[in-house]
């Protein structure tokens, strides 16, 4: 293990997380800016995406709030959409569960969708890879993610109401997520996990507290598993 | 909104997502999980991401809730792209690229 190989699994998860730039900052950008016209400071805005470094949950909290919610409706919806943190947090588990616990507590607050995603492709990919460098690419993949995020909420915050509407930045999440999964269905059992959670939220969207989401996302995991049993017995994806 | 709404929602959520966080892998850590566990956790992402942009892709809050051509255009044209090309970034930028292109045209 010299350091050249450290550098270069460091540089793979760079450049794979490097594409998230154009994502993240127009997303970070949106979240400024509504927060700012939620009438939050700038501070507040760089904070909030600080502390919660997760959009999904920081546009339906700020939504929420804008609509005079009760603080406990906020949390709960906020805290119902990062609930594919600890999902994430617990794929992770197999590979990075061996690092030391300061390791894992700082690794922890790292886990983003893009972390994520990118590192157990890759962790499935390159299976010889020691927990070290796991733990390399799986910073490497922090990099170009998280800091833009807190830079970005300041720029759109500062911005405030300057962005014209025309820019549409609000389809810069869902256009982010597809081009995310759908690299990721690579077997019939992926595909069908995919289906059953779109399906299952549309159908489910009715329920409060974005309580559909969850209904879906367990029916679809269970899908997934069911078929993967079905046709690989012996486990492997 | 008062500014002591503000920070507990930041300081109560951000405490909170960390939590979530931290669980798994900070709790369980290198204890063996057991096979089915992790078989369902294979799934996670492709479980939760499509059901999160489905209904942002049906019913824009941008639109207020109505069904927008360009807005389905464009995450059309990100599901052919990415499948195809299985690129991520091409995906997104043949997503953008289809969102002006039908905000132009559309209106």
């Amino acid at each position: 293990m010299t350091t050249e190989t450290d550098k270069s699994i460091f540089f793979k998860g760079v450049r794979d997380a490097a594409p998230f730039v154009l994502v993240v900052s127009p997303f970070a950008t949106l979240f400024g800016v509504v927060a700012t016209e939620a009438g939050l400071n700038v501070l507040e805005a760089l904070t909030f995406s600080f502390a919660v470094i997760a959009g999904a949950a920081q546009f339906t909290a700020l939504q929420l709030m804008v609509d005079q919610a009760p603080v406990i409706l906020v949390l709960a919806s906020a805290l119902a959409v990062n609930l594919r943190m600890a999902m994430y947090s617990a794929a992770l588990t197999p590979y990075l569960g061996g690092a030391p616990l300061w390791h894992r507590a700082l690794a922890a607050y790292f886990i983003v969708d893009q972390s994520y995603a990118l590192a157990s492709i890759r962790y499935e990919q390159n299976r010889q890879w020691s927990l070290r460098q796991k733990l390399i690419y799986f910073w490497g993949t922090v990099v170009p993610v998280c800091p833009f995020w807190y830079l970005f909420t300041v720029v759109g915050a500062v911005l405030g109401t300057s962005i014209p509407e025309w820019m549409a930045l609000d389809f810069a999440v869902p256009i982010t997520f597809i081009a995310l999964i759908m690299p990721m269905l690579r077997t019939r059992a992926h595909l069908a996990a995919a289906l059953v959670s779109v399906v299952g939220a549309l159908v489910f969207a009715f329920l409060p507290y974005n309580l559909g989401l969850f209904v879906a996302g367990i029916l679809a995991m269970m899908t997934g598993a069911e078929i993967e049993r079905r046709t690989q017995p012996e486990g492997g994806a | 909104m008062d500014s002591v709404t503000i920070w507990t929602v930041i300081i109560l959520l951000g405490l909170g997502s960390y939590a979530l966080r931290f669980f798994f892998i900070g709790i369980v850590g290198d204890r063996p999980m057991p096979p089915w566990l992790l078989r369902h956790l294979r799934y996670t992402a492709v479980a939760i991401l499509p059901g999160l942009v489905a209904p942002l892709v049906l019913w824009p809050a941008a639109t207020e809730g109505e069904m927008d051509p360009a807005r389905l255009t464009a995450a059309a044209v990100t599901v052919v792209v990415g499948g195809w090309t299985r690129n991520i970034i091409a995906a997104i930028l043949a997503g953008g690229a289809a969102l002006y292109l039908m905000l132009y045209l559309v209106g």
